[in-house]
């Protein structure tokens, strides 16, 4: 006979299936605008973090409801407090999205100073860990949930990459500033992003067999 | 982790009781620590209440039982047939699921246990029964009234008057048998106080069937099945994330 739990927390599931795939669409959506200028892309980006932010919500409530009612333990109780943190992860993975857009739309303002090859790349990065973090929560996988970890270390090598790179250009050509600090913060943004899938994959690890690897614990 | 380091109060060592022919229990080791609230829990039969009972031996009442193994409290076998039962009893009390009050005054439901086993003058006696029922959190409730009958008092009153008669012999541990169950949720949450304010001075063994009950008032919880202990750990652990796929199912309601 399946539970009353588990009826009410696959309500859950697919809330939280719904966001991370906003969030991937977001994030999508933001690069594309970067990528071929366009900014129609960022006004949805918009709209989607309306979306984000509604579902948002609703996961705190239902979870909230789901500890007052359900009184979880042990596996649920791990099940629900790792759906709280992750659902707080989505709803910045949301905003960090508009940043995104934010400075995407103020990029296109003027002249591209560059080809953009490493900003699709961690995009790309970026979704993908999210995808995977969150199919490692639903899946209790532990060693998926672990790549993840391991991938937060290419978006970082990507942002630092880009980084020195557009330093030299600002130091070369003060005319590049304004566009080098506008792609500077989206290389910030995509790399809080990793941070938040890499936050999902450890809430994953938490909810699968209880070891909590925060803050560097055990990444092996 | 278990503190291992922790003194324990009873030490439960290849213990096995039967009821007839049928082992309730089997082969029962534990550690109850001392001055530590450790709770019971298990499905319906599965021989937490008679585990508690055998550690006053209480047990013995049932006929055609049978004890084998020990129980060291203070390093002492329990089960030793020349143990007193009753001073056994007096320094483990025993507060059961519903309240017990003699149908006598608040007063001599107290004194009743005291004068078994203590020769008191009056002054000291009602200094004893002041004590018993401070402890129970009971004494500004009934202070005036300590003539009137103790079954005139509510549900909740008459389970902490039933603690006081047991404290106020003084034990070392208190056996609590699903205190609970019977009262409401003022008077459950009254009980639980003070459950917390009573480890300081006793190590206390719980039976409950309200997992949230063992999750707000124990340090140490044991998961009990026909008749084994499956796992005993820190209460947190065992509620977060046991050790054993049996006590993770039976937590989560995935039994059956």
């Amino acid at each position: 006979m399946e539970r009353h739990f588990d009826q009410e927390f696959s309500k859950l599931k697919d809330k939280i299936l719904e966001m991370g795939n906003h969030v991937q669409a977001a994030v999508d959506l933001a690069i594309r605008g970067l990528t071929e200028r366009n900014t129609d892309h960022f006004a949805q980006v918009h709209e989607i973090e309306k979306n984000i932010n509604l579902a948002h919500l609703d996961v705190d409530k239902f979870c909230i409801r789901l500890f007052a009612r359900q009184s979880p333990l042990g596996a649920d109780l791990r099940l629900v407090f790792s759906v709280v943190k992750i659902n707080a992860d989505l709803e910045r993975m949301g905003d960090q999205a508009v940043n995104i857009a934010y400075n995407g739309k103020d990029y296109l303002t003027r002249p591209p100073i560059k080809e953009l090859v490493d900003l699709p790349k961690m995009g790309e990065e970026v979704k993908t860990m999210v995808r995977d973090a969150l199919a490692a929560f639903f899946t209790l996988d532990v060693e998926q949930a672990k790549k993840v970890l391991m991938n937060d270390d290419v978006v970082d090598e990507l942002k630092n990459k880009i980084f020195n790179e557009l330093s030299s250009m600002m130091k070369a050509n003060p005319a590049v500033v304004d566009g080098a600090l506008d792609l500077i913060l989206i290389a910030r943004n995509l790399e809080r992003l990793g941070d938040h899938a890499t936050n999902i994959a450890e809430a994953a690890i938490f909810d699968a067999n209880g070891e909590d690897v925060r803050h560097g614990k055990d990444k092996t | 982790m278990l503190d291992t380091n922790l003194p324990v109060k009873i030490r439960v060592k290849n213990l096995s009781f039967y009821y007839g022919a049928f082992e309730a229990l089997k082969s029962i080791n534990l550690s109850i620590l001392d001055r530590k609230v450790t709770a019971f829990i298990g499905p319906s039969g599965c021989g937490k209440s008679t585990l508690l009972r055998t550690f006053n031996r209480m047990n013995e009442l049932y006929p055609k039982q049978k004890t084998t193994g020990e129980i060291l409290m203070n390093n002492e076998n329990i089960l030793d047939a020349r143990q007193d039962v009753n001073r056994l009893r007096a320094r483990v009390g025993m507060v059961f699921q519903k309240p017990t009050p003699f149908p006598m005054s608040i007063h001599d439901n107290i004194a009743f246990g005291v004068k078994l086993y203590e020769n008191l003058s009056r002054i000291e006696m009602n200094e004893r029964i002041e004590w018993a029922l401070q402890k129970a959190a009971l004494w500004k409730e009934v202070k005036d009234k300590l003539k009137h009958s103790g079954t005139s008092l509510s549900g909740g009153q008459q389970q902490r008057l039933c603690i006081a008669r047991a404290i106020a012999v003084k034990p070392e541990v208190l056996l609590l048998d699903e205190p609970t169950s019977a009262l409401d949720p003022i008077s459950t949450a009254q009980i639980e106080e003070l459950m917390h304010e009573l480890r300081k001075d006793y190590t206390i063994v719980i039976v409950t069937h309200n997992m949230q009950q063992a999750g707000r008032v124990s340090d140490y919880t044991t998961f009990m099945y026909l008749g084994e202990v499956i796992e005993f750990n820190k209460t947190h652990k065992i509620f977060t994330n046991p050790d054993q796929k049996l006590t993770e199912q039976y937590i989560t309601g995935h039994f059956g």
